[in-house]
């Protein structure tokens, strides 16, 4: 037993319905009591779909356990298969449903659907979780839907340079975008055009907007983009061992990491590469980065928790790219804990691996970051801290879908990742400034909306919430959770207002190393001169 | 608890034009009452909701919840794994320390309820037991309490009506008035309100003359009302079946009005308290005349832009029939189908009886045979769950969700506007917008 309070990731079903859900004529018939159809929302509000999820819940209450449940799902099944009439068809269950082992998928089996393919889905609720479900939905659907295909073992492995012979273009299928995921739909579109200015053709991109027949269509390319590894790379491994398909692995987000991804694309095709193309113009953040006005960005102590993938392109392009400092990394993509670990070691620092979003605020407060580049919940955490945070990863809220396009990865993606992670940190400058000047008369109290905390609420509904929010609300409870220990010395007058003078990003971790070195040589006060002291003690 | 909750109750309203009801028992898109947490904390502060379940549970609450600026809430769940689905004494003592752990980091914590989930109940983990034991162990600091917020036995707004219910046998009883054991002498609201729109309704109680006004639940987990046959029971929410007959068992008496949306429904709610505590008619009119007043003027222009319209409920908060009585009658809006989760007649018989003769309900619910009603019937508005609003909205129908009713203070003459200003909102803006 775990205590969680807010989650990175959601059960397994959710992620066998993002994949349903990311596809065109794929149903998905879920048994799972009345309730879960609260997972509907996370699409039709935070993606804003316009189409409910093509999902049937058996919805089960009480009354139905003492009856047959398994003829609810017989029957559920059957009004789907005639609803909706999908190319094909995915079975399986929730975490109560698990316990009443009715074995959904084993009963859809032994029904008449028509001849439409259907895929049961085991995904162990009480051990596994979202991603994983994601990523072995889509796993069992591509193989479901390619059994037939599976070349004899033995037989010879495909070319991947064969389009050559062929007299055709290069192709290549991207896999693992998919909704809830960050950015897929502006990141495929950044690929897809990428790919089209080195002459290379898109076989799939699945499961972003696949059919199952375009699924049955994999084989055909010579090489699978595994863009998400989180949903992909258990299917693309497949498809490597049982079709002999390569698969590239560098995920093109950054500059280094887009002419890594070009490099070992071309090399895996046989395919020939021009330093030009690999010119870092494409893009402007090498020269914004090296741009006079950037020099503030040097050393910039940054601290990242993301999913794998974001996680560790973000510590490379922080590191290498934009000058910063990263003083923490960390994911909670357990299955792909080992690369992130790396990731941290080449940067002398030791990867957080955790779902525990308290864990992770303490790391961010100890660390005392000046940029957070993290998820939903970080970007909470952090504006408890009052450190200016940019979102990289999912999970996602529904400001992390923008109108426009806004792709990670590639040439633009990188122009967005200079905005979107800098911008915050112009506004941390700002805060700065409030705070230097604080004691004139235009930074009163309440000029600081801007940081959102005291925004005005517009409308009925605001004020509803407002109503709401009026319960007495204790002010930041987890960042004294997150300070360690008891505090005995108290600090004096003159020793506060000299703390008041440090800029606000450092203060915190001033006033706890200070409070420390009190401690620790059993000083009842805190003042000026023991502050000082304790700055000489910490900077040896 | 148990099956009482899901059975509709058997009492029909002594209506003579009983209106005709679509029973559904298809595929629900409602919440569960583990969802009715996310106003249930802000209402009590100094209480903890720890949901015994499983990763959907904390999933549940996040997604419904939003994700909101909470510096650390105050609910959580207990995560069941694998090692504690082998074998039940390994559950109990998983959660002990569980527990232990977090009233360590949360000494302000008093009253911490245990909310059952659909995977503990159907491993029928005994939360009861441990809440017994928790008590024990905690003696004084903290009170352990629990109810089921389960989606197999409640739905949405029920898991409010299960907390308040677990709440009742820790009332204190109500001494007997000298004059006579029957005698009213303290009105009990209960159902969560807005603490604003709580204040406003006291004052006015008070105001006609009712001498103790008190709140269940309360603003402190610990401040628990006394109940007893001196007490008149007065429900602000329409979905407190199980705890209206607990507080019934415990000798109060129910007031039967409608429920206090619009300017209609609170002035015969707090008119039928002002007759329970036998109050000067004179008294009661110099109070809410002017807010009735008042109210049908904020109402108007409301009422302009809602009037002649067609609305269909779906059901989802159980708050669908006093809203459509309030949204017929007071904004003039053409009733096309009424859904509520469930049917409490004697609940509802004051605003069954307020509907247009004829109107047409449904209990339950099929929500693909739902959607092609709806869609044949073209409503000009439709009150749904947010799974559905955005879909709908796309397919050009005009859209209400109904969970912002229940996080938005609506209750009273004064709210009346707001109230209508929510569904006006939806058809203003349409009208608003144009791209060519």
């Amino acid at each position: 037993m775990e205590l969680t309070l807010w989650t990175y990731e959601g059960p397994p079903h959710v992620g066998a319905m993002r994949i349903a859900t990311s596809m065109e004529g794929v149903h998905y018939v879920l048994h799972a009591p009345q309730g879960d159809t609260y997972a509907d929302l996370l699409f039709t509000m935070i993606e804003r779909r316009d189409r409910r999820p093509p999902v049937t819940y058996t919805t089960f209450q009480a009354r139905d356990l003492g009856g047959d449940t398994a003829e609810l799902v017989k029957r559920s099944i059957a009004d789907a298969v005639t609803r909706f009439r999908p190319e094909a068809l995915l079975v399986g269950e929730s975490c109560t449903a698990e316990l009443i082992q009715d074995q959904p998928g084993a009963l859809a089996a032994g029904m008449d659907l028509g001849g439409i393919p259907m895929v049961s889905l085991e995904l162990p609720a009480y051990s596994k979780k979202e991603n994983w479900g994601a990523a072995e939905t889509f796993y069992q659907l591509v193989r479901g839907l390619l059994r037939s295909q599976v070349p004899a073992p033995g037989q010879a492995k495909p070319d991947p340079a064969r389009w050559r012979q062929e007299g055709r273009r290069p192709s290549v299928n991207l896999l693992g975008p998919s909704l809830l995921g960050f950015r897929c739909r502006d990141d495929v579109a950044e690929i897809t055009a990428l790919l089209q200015q080195h002459g290379i053709d898109l076989n799939v991109v699945a499961p972003l907007g696949a059919r199952a027949a375009d699924l049955q269509r994999l084989p055909l390319a010579d090489v699978n983009v595994c863009l998400y590894p989180e949903v992909a790379a258990p299917a693309c491994s497949w498809l490597q061992r049982s079709f002999g398909m390569p698969m590239v692995k560098t995920v093109p987000i950054g500059i280094g990491a887009t002419i890594e991804f070009l490099r070992e694309l071309h090399t895996v095709l046989d395919l020939e590469l021009s330093e030009d193309q690999l010119n870092e113009a494409h893009s402007r953040l090498p020269w914004y980065s090296r741009s006079v006005d950037s020099t503030y960005l040097t050393g910039k102590r940054v601290f990242i928790f993301a999913d794998a993938t974001h996680a560790i392109a973000a510590a490379r392009i922080a590191s290498q790219e934009l000058g910063f400092e990263v003083v923490g990394l960390g994911s909670y993509s357990r299955e792909q804990a080992r690369e992130v670990r790396a990731a941290a070691a080449d940067l002398g620092l030791e990867a957080l691996i955790t779902d525990d979003y308290l864990e992770v605020e303490k790391a961010m407060a100890e660390a005392a970051p000046e940029l957070v580049l993290g998820t939903q919940m970080e970007r909470h955490s952090a504006k408890r801290l009052g450190i200016p945070c940019a979102v990289i990863s999912s999970p996602l809220h529904v400001q992390d879908v923008p109108a426009r396009r806004s792709p990670q990865m590639g040439w633009e993606g990188a122009n967005v990742i200079f905005d979107s992670w800098v911008h915050p940190l112009m506004m941390g400058l700002e805060e700065h400034l409030i705070g230097m000047f604080r004691h004139d008369f235009e930074f009163v109290d309440g000029h600081r909306s801007h940081l959102g905390d005291s925004a005005p609420a517009h409308g009925a509904a605001a004020e509803g919430r407002a109503g709401i929010a009026a319960v007495a609300e204790p002010v930041p409870e987890s960042l004294a959770a997150a300070v360690d220990g008891p505090v005995e010395a108290l600090w004096t007058a003159d020793g506060e207002a000299e703390l008041a003078r440090i800029p606000f990003f450092v203060r915190g971790k001033v006033r706890r190393n200070t409070e420390r070195f009190a401690r620790e040589r059993g000083l009842r006060q805190i003042d000026a001169e023991a502050l000082y002291d304790a700055k000489a003690h910490f900077s040896r | 608890m148990g099956g009482s909750t899901l059975t509709p109750a058997t009492v029909e309203a002594a209506s003579s034009d009983p209106a005709p009801v679509i029973r559904e028992n298809g595929q629900r898109e409602v919440f569960c009452g583990l969802t009715s947490i996310v106003w249930l904390h802000r209402r009590m502060p100094d209480a903890f909701f720890l949901v015994v379940g499983s990763r959907t549970c904390a999933h549940l609450i996040q997604s419904a919840a939003g994700v909101m600026i909470f510096a650390e809430p105050r609910f959580g769940t207990a995560i069941l794994g694998e090692r504690d689905l082998a074998g039940l004494a390994d559950a109990n003592e998983e959660l002990d320390r569980l527990v232990a752990d977090l009233l360590e980091r949360r000494p302000e914590i008093r009253t911490l309820f245990l909310v059952g989930s659909c995977p503990s109940e159907v491993i029928k983990l005994d939360l009861g037991r441990a809440a017994e034991r928790l008590t024990t162990r905690l003696q004084g600091r903290v009170r352990v309490l629990n109810y089921s917020g389960s989606g197999i036995e409640t739905t949405f707004t029920q898991g409010e009506d299960q907390a308040l219910l677990a709440l009742t046998p820790l009332l204190p009883s109500l001494p007997p008035s000298p004059a006579a054991a029957e005698r009213a002498q303290e009105l009990l609201i209960v159902g969560t309100l807005a603490d604003a729109v709580e204040d406003r309704l006291v004052l006015l109680f008070e105001r006609m003359g009712i001498p103790v006004v008190r709140s269940l639940p309360p603003r402190r987990s610990t401040e628990l009302p006394p109940v007893g046959p001196g007490s008149r029971v007065l429900l602000a929410q329409p979905f407190l079946s199980d705890t209206a007959r607990a507080l019934q068992r415990r000798g109060a008496q129910l007031i039967q009005a409608p429920f206090p949306y619009g300017v209609e429904g609170s002035r015969m709610w707090m008119e039928a308290a002002a007759a329970a505590f036998d109050l000067a008619p004179e008294a009661v009119a110099a109070v809410l005349d002017p807010l009735v007043e008042r109210g049908r003027r904020a109402l108007e222009p409301h009422r302009q832009e809602l009037a002649g319209r067609r609305l269909f409920l779906m059901p989802d908060s159980q708050m669908e029939i006093p809203l459509a009585r309030f949204l017929s009658r007071e904004c003039g809006m053409e009733l096309v189908e009424v859904g509520t989760p469930y049917l409490d007649r004697q609940l509802m018989a004051a605003d069954l009886a307020l509907l247009p003769p004829g109107t047409q309900l449904s209990e339950g619910q099929d929500v693909d045979r739902q959607l092609q009603r709806l869609r044949q019937a073209g409503p000009d508005l439709v009150v749904c769950g947010l799974g559905l609003a955005n879909p709908l909205e796309a397919e050009g129908i005009a859209t209400k969700w109904s969970i912002e009713l229940v996080f938005s203070p609506i209750h009273g003459c004064d709210q009346a506007g707001d109230l209508a200003e929510l569904f006006a909102r939806s058809l203003r803006r349409r009208g608003r917008l144009h791209f060519h």
